[in-house]
Order: structure tokens, then C-alpha cells, then sequence
């Protein structure tokens, strides 16, 4: 039988190679030339939950040939996982665990890592990511492109903080935020759906009129009468009983703010809706199909209306998460290109609820990464530990994870008839 | 039920493509309507159903005036329709295509998919359909795409059921099994309305036949009407169904495909190691139903599959592996399938789409300099020798009609020095003046010794051209025949069957 | 002769009508969030006469800031009148190259948004040259400016290249590639060759005097001999597009790359050739930028010539004369705003506002016919860009 290759394949191929190769090399590098006489410190513990372990001290050379040799190891099982034909995402995630544990063991060589605390930020800097992606993923999974997460991040977040300061309670904030995301939407889609103007260039026009009008009402009102329209209150973290005593998951996801739990329950509802209800069958089928819709009697320019609102409201309360779900008061740009990291993630996460939430995490756990070691102290200039979100995203809709393949009708207005 | 139009109008800016039609079909009857591509039949259906708005007009359900403007009327009034290009979200399965539109909802809110499972399967119990409800669709063949969409319109008790142009993409045998199962409905009291260019069947099942020509209907006839007859009222003119084609002599083999194979980019064998001799002054049809490799076969002869294997000599020569350009110029003319989205660009005027493929070449480029001079005169000369009617060559190419765009696409490949003329579907959706424009030329072209091979899914116009007859089954050439094989045969063999085992 | 002016009078409809809408809604914004104006919302009369007074002066400095100021010209000389008008050319010089750049790559199909990263290398280029070398000048101004345009014209392509190879999407790759290069600059600027003598924070030295491009108008206007690299550059995307092969595959490719492939034009070639290109304009930006005006690279050296570039590209309709104007009319903005904001106390980013007004209006004609009620004459063909699929 002539063995023929085909894409996929050879991109399974070349992600093992690259995975068995970065492990041999780290274990060269990070283990066998590392110099350092140094121990590393993983840290534990970071509230008041129940300890099994405090801290955990090794020899940062002993330490980084351990965690590479267990790489080296789940690199070859996932060689011969892939020759026997079974899935390879187990050893392969394996892998990636111990080569990055070794890296870490390494650079961190007589130094203390706070491990609860890098994954507790991870997940505090993913919020607004996670926010903005699924606002991305509805309307994107509705046929709208969605380009202007960050306006709708950015808008909602202004909006909650004069709100919240002139209230003096953080709870309107939040639920003024929202009404501000619809808003942006409320453009999105009159100008997407009504009036078909392409969606990318749309998006992009939306957000230099959020930082225009944001930036001037900043210094317009925010500035000079700081005290009224400024000064936002903070939510309190709410800890969960017994489940924020779990060791390491519980301080780090159920000692948080509303708006974390907010998060869980959106992203758990939009899953459940998108593939288990009428409303997710329906919202599917004009993202991939709208005149094969609109033959069953769905009307697909009002549905993509309202859920385009939806993702307004979703992608708000991420913007409140800026102010009032963290510190409070509004600063100019604030978002500082979350909506696009968002949009990243919706992408890298293969346009499902759970594939960007993943991505969402992985990217603010990178930039959390970036800031612990700089604070720590290690060699490597903290402005590379800065691009690995956007080189990781390269390489995602590059190939190695797989072609990604948006909903079919994304982007194209749906005129009925055809362009007659 | 019944179900008539009366003076339905509808015009697209100054074409009127529906004038004043009227139409009547009653319970358990079958009304044909006839007539060649563009005469206004989808259109038409496209109102009964409620995609579009009429201009002027009257529909009536059981004498009563109906309002249909959006689809959800036509279907809750008891229309259904089966679209000329299938209504189903390719990445769902059978039962979520069944239940979209017609939700019903569960415990916790959640979609109820399980009825709409057990209701697939007693319907194609019924109708001895096999139709996996957990299928996803854009797995299944074309037919059994078709038979979701009976089933769906079945499921929700369509009294007027509309089928437009249903046996396009079945095989004869497969058209036979459909218009048993519209016998059957009819005789379970469904009315049925059956558009169709065919005029074979639409003698076998029509009750009746309105005859529809540039937007209105010439004529309202009996199913004994003769195939002459019919084909003159739906042309306006007789027709001679077959072009002359001269005897002549058959030179030596000029394109030879051996072991060629194309995957798509999955890695599904999607062209199965064919293998093949194209002879130079023969017209090779490649028949078989749409879906069954011809199009990338056709595609891969210029190498623009992305995955080939296999070898292909073109007068002695590899050409497998070449770029797109080169395979273009080493002597190929190439008549894709899609005249819009493959063979001309839009918004280029008429002039830069007869250069698409030469315009950096002398006389129209010196170094990187194009010439705009003789781009245009020698596009004029083009339009003169391809007899393309425009109004200037520096029009934009898509204000052109159908039959004058395909001249354009034509005009260019004919403009190189060729071997060999590979013709993908050539004549879709075209008139039949220019239809006969295009079947001249490309006999011509035979006539002057080139080696011609013509992909078409239209079984007299394989049967009118060609010399030979390769049949495209499942991605293989299962079998090459002389040209004076019956239709039945072709038909049989369309379907998979090869003469050896039929008998067996 | 009538006939034409009342075609041209067509045609200008709806763009005027667009600058009118979106220059009411700014001046609307003005006088609502000014506190004098507010003070006087209990009678009507003084409060529409405030207000109109207010959208008047912001007006009126922002006329001053760009165009020409009569408090200057009384000053010194009649020239120096003339100041405004210097910046105004000043700020558009970048734009010019940077929305070609964005320009370009729209009619080969492409939505280049990396012009930002593309004039960050672009001038890291020619900053690097221009304070490390000592070379006669004009072969120091040109050796400085390869540098730029090559460093960005190689940013660029690899766009092109993975676009070409992996069929990525350029949107998400550019949007990328400006926040690697925004960081790269911030890196760069700390290391020991950009380190200027003698100070700590990240500003490197200013270019030498051999590689600073020409004043044109004496040593009290900035404007510099850049506006004339920016036009030649115009003309040369002209020239490009329409009278050249290789503009003609850009253009087939952006029309319908589908068919242009099947007719034999590599589309690999066109991606990445176009982003090389585009990227070597905006490269070109940068170089001007530092070799004109700005003299030393700094982390901010990019402002927003990149992201602003987009809006001109599209204002301009991705036309080479059509982005020479939108440029000139933003970089009016962006002069005029800085005196709106010292003379009335209007802050700059309300330009920001303005453009995105004009862009949206002007890519949705239906909209502006909506409100002023017009009936349809001709459908113009306008500006898309594709999904994430195409």
C-alpha cells in the first residue's frame, strides 16, 4: 500500500518532532549545562486553605533532568501512541508540562516561585479575555465578525466606572456595563446588518471611536473632577465555603469576585446554549448557512440582531472587570489590547466556548508568567516574555495546532435572493 | 389542496423575469413546468415560497388568497420544497437539519432531537429510504442529501410539495427511484410541482405541463405532447439536439494520465488511480453524476489540486507537478466549471479578462511594463472572432450575460497555442444559442487536431460530442466506451454498474 | 461642461455629506461635555449660543492649528503665518507612506492593519544608520532610508510568507506582529548600541546631520523635503498598479484570487510580494519620520501612524491620489487638534473621533442616504475586505 500523507497527518507528525526535540534540548540545555549550584522554590500555599505542602525545594540542575527526562519520556510514548494509531494528547501535554517545569526549575535557580500565585494571576488576567471571546464567539458563530471586542471591552469598562463612582456602589457598575457592550454592539449591527458595510473594516472604525471618545471624556471630565466620576468602588472577594479550602485550586478559583463567578457560569451557559438548544441550533445554522435558515423560516438578519446585543452584554461585563471587578478607577486605554487577545483566543480556541476559554487562560497564565519572573529577577528581558501571547497565537493560526476553520457564513451579510 | 398563481410578475431592475404567470395544480396531481435555464422557474418557485417578493400577483391555497412573504407562511400554509441547491447546514447532522425551524423543546430547556430521529426513520421505513438520522450531511452522496430533504417536507406534512430541478444531480437510475417516490406521493394525495429542462421525464410523471419562456408561460400541455414539440415551445424555434460532427481521422495519443490520482486536503482519495489516453482530434467525454471526481479530475489535468499523484505526459512530457502557469502554457486550455468564480475576475473589463493569462507576455508586456495600447486592441479583436455582444472592451466583464461571459473565458483559452482543450462542464446554465456556439467550438477545435475532454454531467451532450466515453464512478474510470453506447447503458454504468458484473 | 459639474457634483455628494454629519456629531460632542455650556442648560437661547460659540472656537483653533494662523503671520513675517500649514504636511508625510502602505495591500485583497509594526522597524532602520554611520549626506539620507524600507519590507513579508504557506489569516498575523514589534522597540531601546550617551531612559541618539532630510522652508518650518519621498512614492503605487504586470496580478488577485489562480497567476507570489512592498512603504514612513522630523528614535516614535493609516487608506477608497488627500486632511486633524487643545482646552483625541465618524459614513453610503433622505442613484463599488475563511 503506497503510504500517502496527508496534512493533518503530517502536521501530527511535526508537532510530535518538535515536542521530542524541545525536550531533548531542554534537557541538554536546562539540565546537563546547567551550572547553577543553586536550589529552585516552588511556593504552595496563598491564603488560608487547607496545606498538604508549603514549599517545595530542589536543586534547580537535579530538578530541570527530572521534569525534561519525564518530557523525553512522554515524547516517546507519544511516539508510540501515534505509531499504534491512538491519541496522542496526553503524552503530548504531558511533555509540554515537563519541558516547561524544567525551563522553570531552570531560570528560577535560587529563586522562589510562587506557583499558586503565577496560575491565581493567570486566571485574573484571563478574565477580560474570556469575557471578550465569548462575545467574539457568539457573534462570530452567529455570522458576524467581531473586530471590535476591544471597543466593547473599553466602552463597558469607562461606562462602570463613572457609573460605580458616581453611585458610590460597585453593583451599578456592573450592571451598567452591559448596557454600554450592547451599545457597541448596537452599532456593530446596525451598521454590519442593515447597512452591510464590511464587518473587519467596521470593527476596526468602532474601536478608534471608543478610544476617541473614551480618551476625551477621560480628560474632559474624568481628570479634572476625579472625585465625582472617578473613584469607583471595588467588589470584596467572596470565598466559597469549603470549596476555597481545597489545597492549590481553592484559593486560586473560589476566592474571587463576583464577577470570576460571573465568568464560570457565562461560559458553562453559553456552552450548554450552543450546542443543547433551540437558540444554539438556530445560531449555528446562520453561521454556517443562512438562506438554508431563512428556508425553515428563520429570520436570519433579526436573529444575528440579538445575538450580537447578547455578546454586547457578555463582552461588558468583561469590561467591568477592569474597573470595578479589580481596581476600581478607569484609566485611558486601559484594555490595552485585551479585545485583540480576545479575538485571539476565540481563534486559537477553534471558535468553541471551551477551546478559548483554554486559550483565554493559556495567554493571561504567559503574561503572568512574564511579570512573576520579572519581578523575581531572571535574565531574559521581560519585553520577550511580553510577545509570547502573540507568537503563540502565530503559531496557532499558523498550522500547528491544527487548520482552524471559521463558520462557514462569517462575515458575508445575508441578503435574501442573492445579489440581484 | 390546491394551489394556483395568478399573474405573478417580478422584475430584476429593467428584466422582467416572471410576466403575469398563471399556474394551477390540485390534490394528488403532478404539474411539470418546463423550460430551459434562465426562462424564470426559480424565480417563480422562489415567491411560492416566500424567498422573494412578487411585484405583482395572486397566490391561492384552496381558493383562498394566501400572503406569502416570508418561507415560515409557505410552510405553515403546507408548502415544501425541495431546493435546486440543498437547504441543509453541511456540518449538522440529519436530525438537527430535520428539526432547525421546527424546534421542539425538552426538559431544562434543552432541544428534543429524539423525535425527529424516530420520525427520519418511519418516514424512510415508508418510503424505503435508508437515512441515517446521525449522519452528518456533508458526509452523505448528493441523492441521499435529497432524499433528507423529502424526508423533511414529508415530516412536516407538506400538502404542496415543489421540487426544483430534483434530477440534476441523480443518475438516471437514481431520477427513476425519485419519480417512483413522486408517484407514490401523488397518489397519497400530495401535490406536486416538478421544474425540469428534462423533457423525458416530464413526459413519464407530469400530469400536466406549463411551458415557461423568457418570464412567461407559452403554453399549458398534455404529457402525450412529442419531445419536438415540447423542445420547439420551450426554445421558440426547432432545434436541432444534435450538432454535425464531421468524420475525420484520429491521430496519435496527445495526453496520457497514468495511475493519477488527487486527494483533497482531508486526504481523501477523491480521483482513484485513473488511467487514460487522449487522442489528438478526439472529443473524450468524461460522463458520470456531479460528485464523482470529475471536477478535480479536471482540476488536477492543470494542476490545480494540491495533492496529485500519478503521472500525466502531455505529448511525451510530465506535466504533473508543474505550476498552474506552466501547465497553462505548456499547451492546455482550460474551461473551468465556474465561469464566475474560476474563469473571470468580476470587476476587470473585458479586455483584462482576455489577458488573464497572457498579460505578461509580448506583445501586451515589455519587462514589467504593460501595455494598455494592445490590450485593448487586441481584445477588440477577440470580440470580433468570438462574436462577443458588448457594448466596449473596457467594460467591466460582469455586466455581460451568461453566454457572452463563457465566449470571454473561451476567447482566452483559445488564444495560446494549445494540444489540448479540457472543457469542465462547459455549457451549464447556458442558452441554447449559446450552447450551440459552444459545442461548435469545441468541435472545431477536434476538427483541428487538438485533443479534446469534455467534463459534463449532461448525458446528450456527452452522447452529441464525443468520440469515446470515460465514465466516472466513485472517483474511478470504471469504464470507456464508444460513443454509440445507449442511454440506458451510460445510465447504468453512471450508477457503478459494469457491464461484466451486471450480469452476475 | 454642465453636464460635468453636476456629475462631479454627484459624486461629491455623499462624501460631503458624510464630513458634515460626522463634523456635527463632533461638534455636538464638544459643546455638551463643556462645563460653561452646561452651566447654562436652564435657558435655552443662552445655551444654544454658548454652545454654537464653543463648537465655534474649537473650530476656529482647529482651522488655526492646520491651515494658517494670522496671530503668527502678524508676528515675525507674513510666512511664518504659514506655521500651521508646515505641521499639517508634517503629520501627513507618514501618513502618506503608511496608507499607501495599507492601501496597496487592500487592492491585491489584503488588510494589512501592520503598517504600526512595519513603520517601527522601518525606523529603527534608518535611526540605526543614521546616528551609527558618517557618510556624505545624500548617500547617507539614502543608505539610511534602504535600511528602513528593507528591515520593514522584510517585517512585512514574513506576513506574506506565512499568509503564503500556511494560509493564516493577515489580520490576525499583523494585529500580532505590532505588539511583537511594539515590544522589540521597547527592548531594543534599552540595549547599548541605542543607548544615547550619557542618559538612562530609552532614547536613542539623534541622527546625524548628513542623514536628516532637507528643510524646505527655512530653519522656523519643519517641513521637510519627506513630502516630496511620500508623493514620489504615491505615484510610484500608481504607476504600479496600473501600468505594470505585476500590479496587474496584485490587482487580479485582489479582485478574485480564485480566478486569477486558474488563469496561472501565482497567488503566493502576490501575498507575499504585496506585503513586502506594503511593508517597505511603511518602512519608508518610519525612515522619513525619523530622518524629517523626529531626529531620535523613542519608545513612541510609532504614535499612531500605523493604526491611523487604516482610516486614510480607507477614507482614500485604497486609491494612491485618494490617500494623498485623506493624509493631508488627518495630518490637519491631528496639527489642528493640538492647538484645539492648548487654545480651547478640547482635548486631541476628539480627532480620533472625527475620523472614525468620516470612515464609517463613507463606508456605509446607505446609511448616509438614510438620513438625508437621498434616493439611490449608482451603486459604487465599495471596499471589503474577506472573512476569516477567504
Amino acid at each position: 500500500m503506497s503510504e500517502i500523507r496527508t496534512s493533518v497527518e503530517k502536521r501530527r507528525i511535526r508537532g510530535i518532532g518538535v515536542l521530542s526535540i524541545f525536550s531533548a534540548a531542554s534537557f541538554i540545555y536546562f539540565g546537563l549545562l546547567n551550572s547553577a549550584s543553586e536550589k529552585t522554590t516552588f511556593g504552595f500555599v496563598l491564603d488560608n486553605e487547607w496545606v498538604i505542602m508549603k514549599e517545595w525545594v530542589i536543586s534547580s540542575a537535579s530538578g530541570s533532568r527530572i521534569f525534561s527526562t519525564l518530557a523525553i519520556l512522554a515524547s516517546i510514548s507519544a511516539i508510540l501512541a501515534y505509531r499504534k494509531k491512538i491519541a496522542v494528547t496526553i503524552p503530548a501535554s504531558v511533555a509540554t508540562f515537563g519541558i516547561f517545569m524544567s525551563f522553570l526549575t531552570w531560570i528560577a535557580a535560587g529563586k522562589f516561585i510562587p506557583l499558586t500565585g503565577l496560575l491565581q494571576g493567570a486566571l485574573l488576567l484571563a478574565v477580560p479575555l474570556v469575557f471578550g471571546s465569548m462575545s467574539g464567539l457568539i457573534c462570530e458563530r452567529s455570522g458576524v465578525i467581531n473586530i471590535a471586542i476591544e471597543g466593547q471591552l473599553l466602552a463597558s469598562a469607562f461606562v462602570s466606572g463613572v457609573v460605580a463612582s458616581l453611585t458610590h456602589k460597585s453593583i451599578w457598575g456592573l450592571i451598567a456595563a452591559p448596557i454600554a457592550g450592547a451599545a457597541i454592539s448596537f452599532l456593530l449591527a446596525t451598521f454590519a446588518i442593515k447597512f452591510s458595510v464590511d464587518q473587519v473594516i467596521l470593527g476596526f472604525v468602532i474601536n478608534v471611536l471608543v478610544i476617541g471618545l473614551t480618551n476625551f471624556l477621560y480628560k474632559k471630565l474624568l481628570i479634572p473632577y476625579q472625585s465625582t466620576w472617578n473613584t469607583a468602588p471595588t467588589f470584596e472577594h467572596i470565598k466559597i465555603p469549603i470549596l476555597s479550602k481545597i489545597p492549590i485550586i481553592g484559593p486560586i478559583l473560589f476566592s474571587q469576585s463576583i464577577v470570576v463567578y460571573l465568568m464560570y457560569v457565562i461560559v458553562a451557559g453559553i456552552t450548554f446554549a450552543l450546542y443543547k438548544t433551540k437558540w444554539g441550533l438556530r445560531t449555528r445554522a446562520i453561521g454556517e448557512h443562512p438562506t438554508a435558515a431563512d428556508t425553515v423560516g428563520i429570520d436570519v438578519n433579526r436573529m444575528r440582531f440579538k445575538n450580537v446585543l447578547i455578546a454586547g452584554l457578555v463582552a461588558g461585563v468583561g469590561g467591568a472587570y477592569f474597573t470595578v471587578g479589580s481596581v476600581g478607577s478607569f484609566g485611558k486605554e486601559m484594555t490595552a489590547g485585551a479585545g485583540f487577545i480576545a479575538l485571539a483566543a476565540l481563534i486559537f480556541g477553534k471558535w468553541s466556548p471551551i477551546g478559548a476559554l483554554m486559550a483565554a487562560l493559556l495567554f493571561g497564565f504567559a503574561d503572568n508568567l512574564q511579570s512573576t519572573l520579572t519581578i523575581i529577577g531572571v535574565s531574559i528581558p521581560s519585553e520577550f516574555m511580553l510577545m509570547v501571547p502573540y507568537i503563540a497565537t502565530i503559531i496557532a493560526v499558523t498550522g500547528l495546532v491544527g487548520r482552524v476553520r471559521a463558520p462557514a457564513a462569517d462575515g458575508i451579510p445575508y441578503l435574501r435572493g442573492g445579489a440581484h | 389542496m390546491s394551489l394556483e398563481l395568478r399573474g405573478i410578475t417580478k422584475a430584476f431592475g429593467s428584466l422582467t423575469v416572471n410576466d403575469s404567470i398563471d399556474l394551477k395544480v390540485e390534490a394528488g396531481q403532478i404539474h411539470a413546468i418546463l423550460g430551459e435555464n434562465g426562462a424564470g422557474k426559480s424565480t417563480l418557485m422562489n415567491i411560492v415560497y416566500g424567498l422573494l417578493k412578487a411585484d405583482s400577483g395572486e397566490i391561492f391555497v384552496d381558493g383562498k388568497i394566501q400572503n406569502i412573504s416570508e418561507p415560515s407562511d409557505a410552510l405553515s400554509a403546507g408548502i415544501g420544497m425541495v431546493h435546486q441547491h440543498f437547504m441543509l447546514i453541511p456540518v449538522f447532522t440529519v436530525a438537527e437539519n430535520i428539526v432547525l425551524g421546527h424546534e421542539k423543546i425538552g426538559k431544562f430547556g434543552v432541544l428534543d432531537i429524539e423525535s425527529a430521529r424516530e420520525a427520519i426513520i418511519r418516514v424512510s421505513k415508508d418510503f424505503g429510504f435508508s437515512v441515517d438520522p446521525d449522519a452528518i450531511v456533508e458526509t452523505l452522496p448528493v441523492g441521499i442529501q435529497q432524499k433528507v430533504e423529502i424526508i423533511r417536507a414529508l415530516i412536516y406534512e407538506a400538502k404542496v410539495l415543489i421540487l426544483d430541478e430534483p434530477t440534476a444531480v441523480l443518475t438516471p437510475q437514481e431520477t427513476d427511484e425519485l419519480l417512483k417516490t413522486m408517484q407514490e406521493l401523488k397518489s397519497k394525495g400530495t401535490a406536486i410541482i416538478f421544474i425540469t429542462h428534462k423533457l423525458r421525464e416530464v413526459r413519464e410523471v407530469a400530469d400536466q405541463i406549463t411551458i415557461i419562456r423568457r418570464g412567461k408561460v407559452v403554453g399549458l400541455v398534455s404529457p402525450d405532447t412529442s419531445e419536438g414539440e415540447l423542445a420547439s415551445l420551450m426554445v421558440g424555434r426547432e432545434v436541432d439536439l444534435a450538432p454535425e460532427k464531421h468524420k475525420h481521422e484520429i491521430g496519435n495519443p496527445i495526453l496520457i494520465a497514468k495511475n493519477l490520482s488527487v486527494r483533497d486536503a482531508m486526504g481523501t482519495e477523491v480521483v482513484k488511480r485513473i488511467n487514460f489516453e487522449l487522442r489528438a482530434g478526439e472529443v473524450l467525454a468524461v460522463a458520470g453524476v456531479q460528485g464523482n471526481g470529475q471536477s478535480e479530475l479536471a482540476r488536477a489535468i492543470v494542476n490545480l489540486e494540491d495533492h496529485i499523484e500519478g503521472s500525466l505526459l502531455l505529448d511525451g512530457k510530465e506535466i504533473r507537478g508543474l505550476s498552474i502557469y506552466d501547465s497553462l502554457h505548456a499547451g492546455i486550455a482550460f474551461i473551468p466549471e465556474s465561469r464566475e468564480l474560476d474563469g473571470l475576475v468580476g470587476s476587470f473589463s473585458i479586455a483584462e479578462n482576455l489577458i488573464l493569462d497572457l498579460h505578461d507576455q509580448a506583445p501586451y508586456a515589455k519587462g514589467i511594463n504593460l501595455s494598455v495600447q494592445v490590450v485593448s486592441e487586441q481584445a477588440e479583436k477577440r470580440v470580433k472572432e468570438f462574436d462577443i455582444r458588448l457594448q466596449s472592451v473596457s467594460d467591466a466583464v460582469s455586466t455581460l450575460s451568461g453566454g457572452n461571459k463563457q465566449k470571454v473565458v473561451i476567447a482566452r483559452e483559445l488564444s495560446r497555442p494549445i494540444k489540448v482543450l479540457v472543457a469542465s462542464q462547459p455549457t451549464r446554465g447556458l442558452d441554447v444559442g449559446s450552447i450551440e456556439f459552444v459545442h461548435e467550438r469545441i468541435l472545431s477545435e477536434r476538427d483541428a487536431g487538438r485533443g479534446v475532454i469534455l467534463f459534463s454531467t449532461e448525458l446528450e451532450e456527452v452522447l452529441a460530442l464525443a468520440d469515446r466515453i470515460a465514465v466516472m464512478y466513485r472517483g474511478e474510470i470504471i469504464e470507456i466506451v464508444d460513443s454509440k453506447v445507449s442511454k440506458e447503458e451510460l445510465g447504468l454504468l453512471m450508477a457503478g454498474v459494469v457491464k461484466s458484473k451486471a450480469g452476475s | 461642461m454642465k453636464n460635468l459639474v453636476s456629475k462631479f457634483g454627484q459624486t461629491a455628494k455623499l462624501p460631503a455629506l458624510s464630513f458634515a454629519l460626522a463634523f456635527s456629531i463632533t461638534g455636538l460632542l464638544i459643546a455638551f461635555s463643556d462645563s460653561k455650556v452646561l452651566a447654562k442648560i436652564g435657558s435655552p437661547i443662552e445655551f444654544i449660543k454658548s454652545g454654537l460659540a464653543t463648537i465655534g472656537n474649537a473650530y476656529l483653533a482647529l482651522f488655526q492649528g492646520s491651515i494658517f494662523d494670522i496671530n503668527l503671520a502678524r508676528g515675525n513675517s507674513f510666512f511664518q503665518g504659514f506655521y500651521p500649514l508646515s505641521e499639517t504636511i508634517v503629520t501627513a508625510t507618514p501618513l502618506i507612506l503608511t496608507g499607501l502602505s495599507v492601501a496597496l495591500a487592500f487592492r491585491s485583497g489584503l488588510f494589512n492593519i501592520g503598517a504600526q509594526g512595519q513603520f517601527i522597524f522601518g525606523a529603527i532602520g534608518a535611526s540605526y544608520v543614521g546616528f551609527h554611520f558618517n557618510l556624505p549626506t545624500v548617500i547617507h539620507i539614502l543608505f539610511a532610508a534602504l535600511a528602513g524600507i528593507v528591515l520593514a519590507a522584510i517585517w512585512g513579508g514574513i506576513v506574506g510568507i506565512l499568509k503564503a504557506k500556511t494560509g493564516a489569516h493577515e489580520v490576525i498575523l499583523t494585529i500580532m506582529m505590532n505588539y511583537i514589534a511594539g515590544y522589540f522597540i521597547l527592548w531594543i531601546l534599552k540595549t547599548k548600541p541605542f543607548l544615547r550617551p550619557g542618559r538612562i531612559d530609552p532614547i536613542a541618539p539623534e541622527v546625524g546631520l548628513s542623514a536628516r532630510l532637507p528643510l524646505l522652508a527655512g530653519e522656523n518650518l519643519r517641513i521637510h523635503a519627506g513630502i516630496f519621498i511620500a508623493l514620489a512614492s504615491a505615484l510610484f503605487v500608481w504607476w504600479l498598479l496600473a501600468k505594470t504586470t505585476i500590479g496587474f496580478k496584485f490587482r487580479a488577485v485582489g479582485a478574485n484570487s480564485q480566478a486569477a489562480r486558474t488563469a496561472g497567476i501565482s497567488v503566493p507570489f502576490v501575498v507575499t510580494s504585496t506585503m513586502a512592498i506594503c511593508g517597505g512603504l511603511a518602512g519608508l514612513g518610519g525612515a522619513v519620520h525619523v530622518m524629517g522630523s523626529a531626529h531620535a528614535l523613542n519608545t513612541d516614535v510609532a504614535g499612531s501612524f500605523g493604526f491611523d493609516a487604516i482610516t486614510v487608506a480607507l477614507l482614500g477608497r485604497a486609491q494612491p491620489l485618494g490617500t494623498v488627500f485623506a493624509a493631508l486632511l488627518f495630518g490637519a486633524l491631528r496639527a489642528g487638534g493640538r492647538t484645539m487643545q492648548s487654545n480651547t482646552g478640547t482635548p486631541l483625541d476628539i480627532v480620533l473621533v472625527t475620523q472614525a465618524l468620516i470612515v464609517l459614513f463613507i463606508a456605509a453610503p446607505t446609511f448616509v442616504r438614510f438620513i438625508f433622505r437621498l434616493k439611490k442613484l449608482s451603486s459604487s463599488a465599495s471596499l471589503t475586505s474577506k472573512g476569516w475563511n477567504g
